[in-house]
């Protein structure tokens, strides 16, 4: 009886004592806790690692750098990461996890638009922002989510500058850009198909014509029966979108069959290391990116987009690929909205995310009504002479296009 | 039916069909005679048949990051892949070659998810090719192309069934191995170390995967999760042909690489893998129908 | 002869009372066990026919996609409000998905042993492909279902005991049926299939009933999975071979096949571990589940409630028949 009773009150002063310090935060270099289900295994497991990589610098940049000041106190950054094997279903899962089981109030998004679409409802359901820089898909956009927020530009935009080139050649040549002709391999899953819906809106608004369209399931490694309608139909671009897969079988079966096309248009080019793997027959090939370190963004954190690379390069040992650059910046926004916000409040970092409007090293963020980026534009690579080189927009543009791709027999081997 | 409009207008065009869907089907055909050896000698469906393709294309891939020519992982992958083969067998295989059908199913399904899961850790789940550089060939006026690796692949693979079926015909551990297919009781008692012979075999199937797994990296690409079609395709084919059959099993490959290349183009790409599996349902439940009606015959 | 111990309803209520009480006592962990009960209709209804039946199907996950799409499809263009949409819509799911089940098994249960389990496979796979070309379907976009309506805590529980009701009603029908004359004849079929034509058994006919019944409850947890999930990809939830297809037969054996607790046993530890270890290992989990499926296939194919009879044979020896049966065949 004696030590009960001299317990139960200890107890409870004690609870009381550190509900106190938790909520009023007297404490300095407390944490905000994110969370992250990223694919560390599956098909996204490359992508995944670049994503995890992406965080992981940010966290360690703003630790580094003092931390984030919100209103009083000042915080560090801490992730939580699951493993979701590239599977929705265990993201979903995993997400539950994060904010029932972990208290996460803010989630960080997976890799991939299927996964995204996943996540979304249960981020929504419960109220969590999520900040993501890695689901593409404009179907994410048109279903009123509030607590969604891409830094990205949406997968319909991945080879709109293509199409535009092409209808720019067109009229340069003398003729009507509604008499451009268009071939389209899509993977069949979610990024491609939205890729390829975004094509098909940008044809229709120059009038063109979609004479292939071909889904690529994922488990098929050949495209020789696509490329053979591609050399009956001769059109005057070929796009082809199916991350790495789709990139690395393009490039080396249009060389191999000898496939003429007067522009090929490609995403997930430097995934798929075309210029290391094919050299030479890569060339001409334009490549759709989100982001590249020539770019003249720059921010406070870490400075210009080229510090930015010199700095992943140094941490991790290869050059940064858009993912985890579009990674980095998921979390710099997080961070302006917290300072913004003056409170880690999940409501209140809600309302400041929806008003982001400042510029990082991967480009202006400023969010529209439905969570997507509408400041940044994709950028479009040709390749030249062995090297990634910007070809549009014009703004960006380092050299110019080269068009159109000679044919096979008049290229060096 | 555009596509087959397009086919009206330009007939040479099935002519780059049917040579491409041929070359690739004496691939197909390499894994399957593959399948059928352990099937026949073992009575055991190896469920993991792809995922040794996929591990052969692999060290292709890593002779060619190493800057050797790929064409060299052929030999190499074949011999890796034996000794892969030979493992398994030791740990695994020699548990479950008398238990019952569903446990060998299930535990080469294990297997395979394993070694599939295994190549994700060690490779990444990277799209990876090697290049074997070997330039193009012109037909009809460069109206069809053929990449001269695929014709080499081909050649390959018709060169290595033929080494197994004289190495089967005359060699003495083939002819054991032949006896032991045919009943490994009688086998036992003439004198035969089964065990061994089963070991034998399941490496030398590992080991044809594997050269054919080379085969693909170099003519297609690879990644770790391609397994599963190729086990299904040589399922197939083997199903078709029959056990023991080495040029039904040749024909039976040529004839599906031939007619999925021609589903892909008339039917569209998205259904080529659909295609595959569907063709597989269809060709069971007419081998099913088939035996009803000899059974009734019977009767 | 089958009447059931004490115990065994003693078992039931309790496991009744705490799948009642678990919203209220374990809020936080409400979505890990819908999730739970979901692995156990799938656990159950495999267990039909490859434990009892000796059939062994790696294709079963067929009948959760149409019930997933069937569903979905339902949702998004009945135009009805959310409830009636979803109730017409795992109505729909589970006829056709039945209609299907009858239709495929005159022909595809034909076949034996090897045939059939890859037949099964294929059809997995092709329903897949299929979906994922399917414009209508959303193709390689998949589908997304509706929001729902109510709160968040109100979806939770709404779900829970949705799938709950499922794998309740799943499981007492299955129990009732491995109790009458359908138990004895699938178990027939599994013991000797030709000698049980030739008793006069309509092997057959009984044969499409379990595969029916087997695809309507997965049709209704399809359904309602792809509203759990919120998003349906052809591949990877939907027609999820690697995934779902592989952990039924899995959870089955682990627990136990041919019995009626060892895959609800099956399902609970295999879930149990999944959520408990499987994160902490990195990447490594599906190396880990492949060299688990090899593992118990090969040194533990009785299951756990096999070894557990097999440890300690007078405990059962003196009640449960129905089970010693089917517990002696898994060897």
């Amino acid at each position: 009886m004696f030590r009960t009773t001299k317990i139960l009150p200890t107890l409870c002063a004690f609870t009381l004592a550190w509900s106190a310090l938790a909520t009023t935060g007297v404490y300095a270099a407390e944490t905000i806790t994110l969370g992250a289900a990223v694919s560390f295994t599956g098909k996204y497991s490359t992508n995944g690692m670049h994503t995890k990589n992406g965080y992981d610098l940010a966290v360690a940049r703003i630790n580094e750098t003092g931390g984030i000041k919100v209103g009083d106190n000042t915080y560090e950054l801490k992730i939580i990461y699951y493993d979701d094997e590239s599977t929705p279903a265990r993201g979903t899962q995993l997400i539950e996890r994060l904010v029932n089981q972990d208290k996460v109030n803010f989630i960080l998004g997976p890799y991939s638009s299927g996964l995204t679409k996943a996540i979304a409802p249960v981020t929504e359901k419960y109220r969590v922002p999520m900040v993501e820089g890695n689901g593409a898909s404009r179907a994410l956009f048109d279903q009123g989510y509030r607590y969604l927020f891409a830094v990205l530009s949406t997968s319909e935009q991945y080879l709109q500058s293509a199409v535009d080139l092409a209808a720019e050649r067109a009229s340069a040549m003398g003729k009507e850009p509604s008499s451009v002709r268009i071939a389209g391999v899509f993977e069949n899953d979610p990024f491609s198909q939205d890729v390829r819906a975004g094509v098909l809106d940008d044809a229709k608004r120059h009038g063109m014509k979609m004479v292939i369209d071909d889904k690529l399931p994922p488990e098929i490694n050949d495209m020789s029966t696509s490329l053979t309608k591609v050399r009956a139909l001769k059109p005057d671009l070929l796009v082809v979108s199916g991350h790495a897969k789709g990139a690395a079988l393009a490039i080396r079966q249009v060389s191999e069959m000898k496939i003429d096309v007067p522009m090929l248009a490609l995403t997930h080019c430097d995934s798929a290391q075309v210029i290391d793997k094919f050299g030479k027959t890569a060339e001409y090939a334009l490549c759709a990116s989100q982001w590249d370190r020539t770019l003249s963004y720059k921010d406070e954190w870490f400075g210009t987009a080229e510090e930015y690379a010199q700095l992943f390069e140094t941490t991790y040992n290869y050059a940064p690929p858009y993912q985890a650059a579009e990674s980095t910046a998921t979390v710099l926004t997080f961070v302006d909205a917290f300072q913004r916000a003056g409170s880690i409040d999940k409501e209140k970092v809600r309302d400041a995310l929806a008003t982001t409007d400042r510029e990082t090293f991967y480009g202006h963020i400023d969010f529209d009504d439905s969570g997507k980026n509408i400041a940044k534009p994709m950028v479009l690579y040709q390749v030249q002479d062995g090297e990634y080189k910007v070809v549009a927009p014009t703004k960006w543009a380092s050299s110019e296009l080269r068009h159109p791709t000679p044919p096979w027999a008049q290229r060096q081997p | 039916m555009d596509n087959i409009t397009i086919l009206v207008d330009a007939p040479i065009l099935l002519v780059q069909l049917l040579l491409d869907g041929l070359l690739a089907g004496a691939i197909f055909a390499l894994a399957a005679y593959g399948m059928a050896l352990v099937w026949g000698v073992m009575n055991i469906i190896n469920v993991s048949q792809g995922e040794y393709v996929m591990l052969g294309g692999f060290v292709a891939v890593l002779l060619a990051e190493a800057g050797i020519h790929p064409m060299l992982g052929v030999p190499l992958a074949a011999l890796l892949l034996y000794l892969l083969g030979w493992l398994i067998y030791r740990l695994v295989i020699f548990r479950i070659v008398d238990r019952d059908l569903f446990i060998s199913l299930l535990a080469t399904f294990g297997i395979s998810i394993l070694l599939q899961q295994l190549a994700n850790q060690m490779f990444g789940a990277d799209v990876r090719t090697a290049e074997g550089e070997l330039g193009t060939s012109f037909l009809f006026d460069g109206m069809v192309t053929i990449a001269n690796i695929k014709l080499a692949a081909a050649l390959i693979a018709v060169l290595t069934g033929g080494a197994l079926w004289l190495f089967l015909k005359k060699s003495r551990l083939g002819q054991a191995i032949r006896a032991t297919a045919q009943n490994a009781r009688a086998a036992r008692i003439m004198g035969i170390d089964t065990d061994r012979v089963y070991a034998t075999t399941f490496a030398l199937n590992a080991a044809i995967c594997g050269a054919a797994g080379a085969l693909v990296a170099m003519t297609w690409i690879i990644h770790p999760y391609f397994g599963l079609v190729y086990t299904i395709r040589s399922f197939m084919i083997v199903v078709v042909a029959g056990l023991g059959n080495l040029l039904g099993v040749i024909a039976a490959g040529l004839g599906l690489g031939a007619a999925e290349n021609f589903a892909g183009f008339v039917l569209g790409v998205e259904y080529q893998a659909a295609f595959v599996f569907t063709l597989l349902v269809v060709i069971l439940l007419a081998r099913n129908l088939l035996l009803g009606r000899k059974r009734q015959y019977l009767k | 002869m089958n009447r059931a111990p004490v115990y065994e309803y003693l078992l039931i209520t309790g496991i009744g009372v705490a799948a009642l009480l678990i919203p209220w006592l374990l809020p936080n962990f409400i979505t890990q066990f819908t999730f739970l009960w979901v692995m156990v209709v799938f656990a159950l209804t495999w267990d039909l026919l490859g434990g009892q039946m000796g059939y062994n199907s790696f294709g079963n996950v067929l009948f959760f996609g149409i019930g997933a799409y069937a569903c979905a499809v339902v949702q998004r263009d009945s135009g009805l409000d959310y409830f009636t949409a979803l109730a017409l819509g795992l109505l729909c799911a589970a006829l056709l998905s039945t209609a299907v089940s009858a239709l495929l098994g005159a022909g595809v249960l034909g076949m034996r042993g090897h045939y059939f389990a890859i037949c099964t496979l294929g059809l997995g796979v092709a329903a897949g492909e299929i979906a994922g070309g399917w414009e209508y379907l959303g193709a390689g976009s998949g589908m997304v279902t509706p929001q729902y309506p109510g709160g968040i805590g109100e979806r939770d529980l709404f779900y829970y005991f949705l799938s709950l009701t499922i794998t309740g009603t799943g499981f007492f029908t299955l129990r009732r049926l491995y109790q009458g004359r359908f138990g004895l004849a699938i178990n027939a079929i599994r013991d000797d299939e030709d000698k049980a034509e030739a008793m006069g058994l309509h092997t057959t006919r009984y044969k499409t009933v379990a595969w029916c019944v087997a695809a309507f409850f997965l049709a209704l947890t399809g359904g309602a999975v792809g509203n759990l999930i919120g998003f349906i990809d052809p591949r990877d939830v939907a027609f999820s071979g690697a995934t779902f297809g592989v952990w039924m037969i899995l959870m089955a054996i682990l627990g136990g096949k041919g019995t009626i607790w060892g895959p609800v046993l099956g399902a609970a530890v295999f879930h149990l571990t999944q959520e408990l270890f499987w994160n902490f290992l990195f990447g490594w989990q599906r190396v880990a589940l492949g060299a688990l499926i090899v593992l118990i296939v090969v040194f533990f194919p009785q299951g756990i409630l096999g070894w557990v009879r097999e440890t300690w044979p007078q405990r059962f020896g003196q009640h449960v028949d129905t089970d010693r049966q089917g517990g002696e065949e898994t060897r």
